[in-house]
């Protein structure tokens, strides 16, 4: 099992999602100018502000040629994680539904946050259970999940609502509490809290680590 | 230029007429225009310490875990296995008053560029801010675009900023004061020095286009008082871009793990002009340098302007010719602009060409070394130098009202809103989180290191005002104390000198003063300077700010994952105070609150404190303790406090005979000083602690539970739910903000 992290210029969580996975698999990271994502099992699309976050956050680095691969090898049914500044890219990339917007009180928020698994069919809440509360991190700008009412609805019906931020945790203004979506596939995953941060007892919680455990699950079963 | 005119420009340029002539004098004949620019900002205060180089060199800089000492872009102690920590303070305070955003923004820019100019990658931001009192719009809004300012730069380039201290006082109000301090890490033999190596070698520029921001801001800025006129200073502000510094930052580690480069100096203060004549002056070489070649952002750029832009993200290195290609080719893979402007010459001159053209020949040891030093001329100040502050409580405020208003006050109140705005675990070595523990701890596991270091920035300006060389004693102790709550033993320490005019004879004394009293306490607790900052010329409308020693420490331990929080934790907890603490009201909160300023503090016992702080390392390092903080603002009461909200449970506290009989009842609860911890843990951690020996003190204070804090003294004096505490402590900073 190994896991791909892409690093582009302005990306700074790329090496604790690194670290993070190799607690579950190998992992290496990928260069964003490459195209080549022979021998990955699943991407991830790491927090920080590519490209600056300038423009709109994550608009230039769907751009990116490796972005193409990730698009190719989504459709593929491969899995593809996007934390943070990797779920704005996912979601400028069209690769998951609604955008993310500028938090309602227009500062950058961190603060560690309760967050409920909305679903455990997707390619990164296998290892969950249904309802269950994870602890983890989270730090952004632009992290206020939107979707027009009638993609909402559609979202909501096809079960497309992964995780949802507990009472009282929801800080950027996430409509109906949405903290993280998967695209119809279930796949693609994307989250604004920050799951790599949360693999280690020592630096706060090891709740985070069930995604990358749930990803690692299938091919650590065949083996 | 006629001598005239010349002579209007140097003043204009922030030279005397003597110093002037002493410029003639060394280069004989008079500077053109690019030179007496050049000259002007390398004779700065800010570039030259002028005013305070023979002061600073009584301070100790020789410990056994320092690699680098002061002189380079950072200094580095050695933290074990190989690994090496840079850290160094900076204050961008004048920017930072002026535009607070970008002020600073770029403050936190500049210091992470001196961190990884050693080598270093930047793992850590701390701050240290004061401001005027909140109850004025101007201070809300320097508060709120600072705290922007510092998150929007950290933030984005992923550097995690893990602890800070705030303070608001009235003398702050005309000439905020912003201090960034950064830490990084290298393995040992990637650590490089600036001094430009190798007659022949390319000098190479490399990250943002050069172009007209921050003109003169070392001069015009840094180094003289604020006037009414800041608005029109707005140019002489740079503008960051932490997107560019990433892969500025990245680049430059990468060519450093590659063997590309003989030396590496980052752009500051005074930009071209000061980065190539320090590297030509620390490597007794020359450099001539081609402005032609400097890629420009506005095409009609003076070959001066090029010379003393301070455009922010960019490096200067030396390559040797045969790695050029190499180098060249890095900082392309990272997208960041790169040119060969000069070369190293055996000239001993700085010489600047526009194209074939010479425009600028220096010595480059009269821009350097030549700078005439002052001598201070500190007198005591005869009259108190600062007002009394406004009272916010009545001469008949009950115990309880006093420490209410205490908890609530924006300077003891919790700093969550803002440091909520800071990326605090990006590098995944976030052990203590900001206010989880006494200083900030870092694991190096992932750095193939092994333990933690921990870092805690201290300083305050209204204790040095009382007493400058006391005052600046406490600010080394408080830091070391917040290291022992963790079981770190100190390696190191940065200070930044905010002060205001030295010219003036009490400030002069305020600043010599301060400078023994760290020097003294340094020495005591063997803690060496590894370099730092000094800002001068702190002044504004309403006179000079409070005396503002800041000191910035960084420790190692051995085992984070025994370091308990500041927070008591279970029911049934014996709760006891370590240490030399001699509780008084001189300079305190309390007296604050009360309108008074007070003068004098009580003289420290430098080995009690050194004894005590052994004493609580050890008992952290055990990890028989349930919590350990030190006492600070407000005093005994209200570190209580902050022990009991923070790990939501209350206490009930008898206070000690001994204390009561020492400092009296009002003292007791809110007299503050050094060397006090509150402790917490089973009934048989404190009694080794307790064992420890005849040197240092542990008192009895009582127990931990209950949903109340109660401190009693024969009779209940002060019983207040912890509930009510934590909305009142939380509450005070935003309930001033909104």
């Amino acid at each position: 099992m190994k896991f791909g992290v892409i690093r582009f210029p302005g990306s700074c969580d790329e090496v604790d999602a690194l670290l993070a996975a190799r607690r579950f698999g190998d992992a290496e990271l990928l260069w964003h100018a490459d195209r080549d994502l022979s021998g990955i099992d699943a991407v991830v699309i790491p927090g920080g502000f590519s490209y600056g976050d300038y423009l709109r956050a994550g608009a230039i680095a769907r751009f990116a040629p490796m972005m193409e691969s990730v698009a190719e090898f989504a459709r593929a049914g491969g899995p593809v994680l996007g934390i943070c500044n990797g779920f704005q890219v996912l979601c400028e990339a069209g690769l998951l539904p609604g955008a993310l917007l500028p938090n309602e009180n227009l500062r950058f928020v961190c603060r560690q946050v309760d967050l409920t698994v909305e679903q455990t069919d997707t390619a990164f809440t296998g290892a969950c259970t249904p309802g269950q509360t994870l602890s983890i991190p989270k730090k952004h700008m632009s992290g206020r999940y939107f979707a027009p009412p009638q993609m909402l609805e559609q979202l909501e019906a096809s079960g497309q609502v992964v995780f949802r931020y507990a009472e009282g945790h929801n800080a950027n203004g996430s409509v109906d509490d949405i903290a993280g979506v998967c695209n119809e596939a279930r796949n693609v995953v994307g989250l604004m809290p920050h799951a790599e941060h949360a693999v280690d007892p020592l630096t706060g919680s090891t709740d985070g680590g069930l995604l990358f455990a749930s990803a690692a699950q299938p091919a650590g079963a065949a083996a | 230029m006629s001598a005239e005119a010349a002579q209007a420009r140097h003043r204009e340029l922030g030279l005397t007429d003597y110093e002037y002539e002493l410029i003639c004098e060394r280069i004989g004949r008079e500077p053109n225009g690019l030179e007496l620019a050049v000259f002007s900002l390398m004779w700065s205060e800010h570039c030259a310490y002028k005013h305070s180089k023979k002061l600073l060199g009584s301070l100790p800089t020789e410990g056994r875990y320092l690699v680098m000492g002061p002189g380079e872009n950072a200094g580095a102690v050695d933290v074990g296995d190989g690994l090496v920590c840079a850290f160094k303070v900076e204050s961008h305070n004048h920017p930072s008053a002026v535009e607070p955003f970008q002020g600073a923004a770029t403050g936190v820019g500049g210091i992470l560029r001196d961190v990884f100019a050693v080598g270093a990658r930047p793992i850590a931001i701390l701050d240290s801010l004061r401001f005027g009192e909140l109850d004025t719009e101007r201070t809300r809004y320097l508060l709120d675009r600072v705290v922007a300012g510092i998150g929007h730069y950290g933030n984005s380039i992923g550097v995690a900023t893990v602890g800070g201290e705030i303070y608001f006082e009235a003398p702050y109000e005309q000439n905020c004061l912003v201090n960034a301090m950064c830490l990084g890490l290298a393995p040992r033999e990637r650590l490089i020095r600036s001094a430009a190596a190798g007659v022949g070698n390319v000098v190479v520029l490399f990250g943002a286009r050069t172009g007209r921001d921050g003109i003169g801001g070392a001069s015009v800025l840094a180094s003289a008082e604020l006037d009414e006129d800041d608005a029109a200073k707005r140019p002489t502000v740079q503008i960051g871009d932490p997107f560019e510094e990433s892969r500025l930052l990245e680049c430059s580690l990468e060519l450093l793990d590659k063997e590309l480069l003989a030396s590496l100096q980052d752009l500051g203060a005074a930009g071209l002009t000061s980065s190539s004549a320090e590297m030509a002056s620390k490597g007794e070489v020359g450099i001539d340098l081609d402005v032609s070649l400097v890629p420009l952002r506005e095409p009609d750029m003076e070959p001066f302007e090029i010379m003393i832009s301070e455009s922010q993200e960019r490096m200067l290195c030396v390559v040797e010719p045969d790695k050029l290609d190499a180098a060249l080719a890095v900082c392309a893979r990272w997208e960041v602009r790169a040119n060969a402007i000069g070369t190293v010459t055996d000239t001993g001159m700085l010489r600047v060409f526009d194209g074939e053209e010479m425009v600028g020949d220096m010595l480059v040891t009269a821009l350097v070394d030549d700078c005439p030093l002052y001598d201070l001329e500190p007198a005591e100040p005869t009259s108190p130098v600062y007002p009394d502050p406004e009272p916010q409580i009545g001469p008949d405020a009950s115990d309880e009202d006093t420490f209410l208003a205490l908890l609530g006050s924006p300077n003891i109140a919790s700093k969550r809103w803002a440091f909520e705005q800071y990326d605090f675990v990006v590098g995944s070595r976030t052990v203590k989180r900001p206010e989880q523990a006494g200083a900030a701890v870092l694991s190096l596991e992932n750095d193939g290191g092994s333990g933690a270091i921990a870092v805690a920035i201290d300083g305050n300006g209204r204790r040095v005002a009382c007493d400058p060389r006391r005052g600046a004693i406490e600010g080394v102790l408080e830091c070391a104390q917040n290291l022992a709550c963790v079981g770190a033993e100190p390696l190191g320490l940065t200070n930044c000198l905010n002060f205001g005019n030295p010219e003036k004879p009490h400030i002069a004394w305020q600043l010599s003063q301060a400078v023994a009293g760290m020097a003294e306490a340094c020495r005591a607790l063997d803690v060496p300077v590894v370099g730092g900052n000094v800002s001068l010329y702190n002044e504004g409308g309403g006179g000079p700010i409070y005396p503002t020693p800041v000191v910035g420490m960084v420790g190692k331990l051995p085992d984070p994952s025994c370091v308990a929080g500041s927070g008591f934790t279970d029911e049934g907890d014996q709760i006891a105070l370590v240490g030399p603490f001699v509780p008084a009201l001189a300079g305190s909160e309390a007296e604050k609150l009360r309108g008074r300023l007070g003068s004098e503090l009580p003289e420290a016992d430098l080995e009690a404190h050194a004894a005590a702080h052994a004493a609580m390392r050890e008992a952290v390092r055990s990890g028989a303790l349930h919590s350990a903080h030190d006492i600070s603002d407000g005093g005994l009461a209200c570190a209580l406090a902050e022990c009991c909200i923070t790990g939501g449970i209350g206490a009930r506290i008898e206070l000690p005979g001994t204390l009561l009989e020492l400092a009296g009842l009002d003292a007791a609860l809110f007299g503050e000083g050094p060397g006090g911890f509150v402790v917490s843990g089973p009934g048989a951690a404190i009694a080794a602690l307790a064992a420890q020996g005849d040197r240092v003190r542990v008192l009895p204070l009582g127990t931990v539970g209950g949903k109340t804090m109660e401190i009693g003294s024969g009779v209940a004096t002060l019983s207040v739910p912890v509930d009510r505490m934590r909305a009142v402590w939380t509450g005070g900073l935003p309930s001033r903000l909104s």
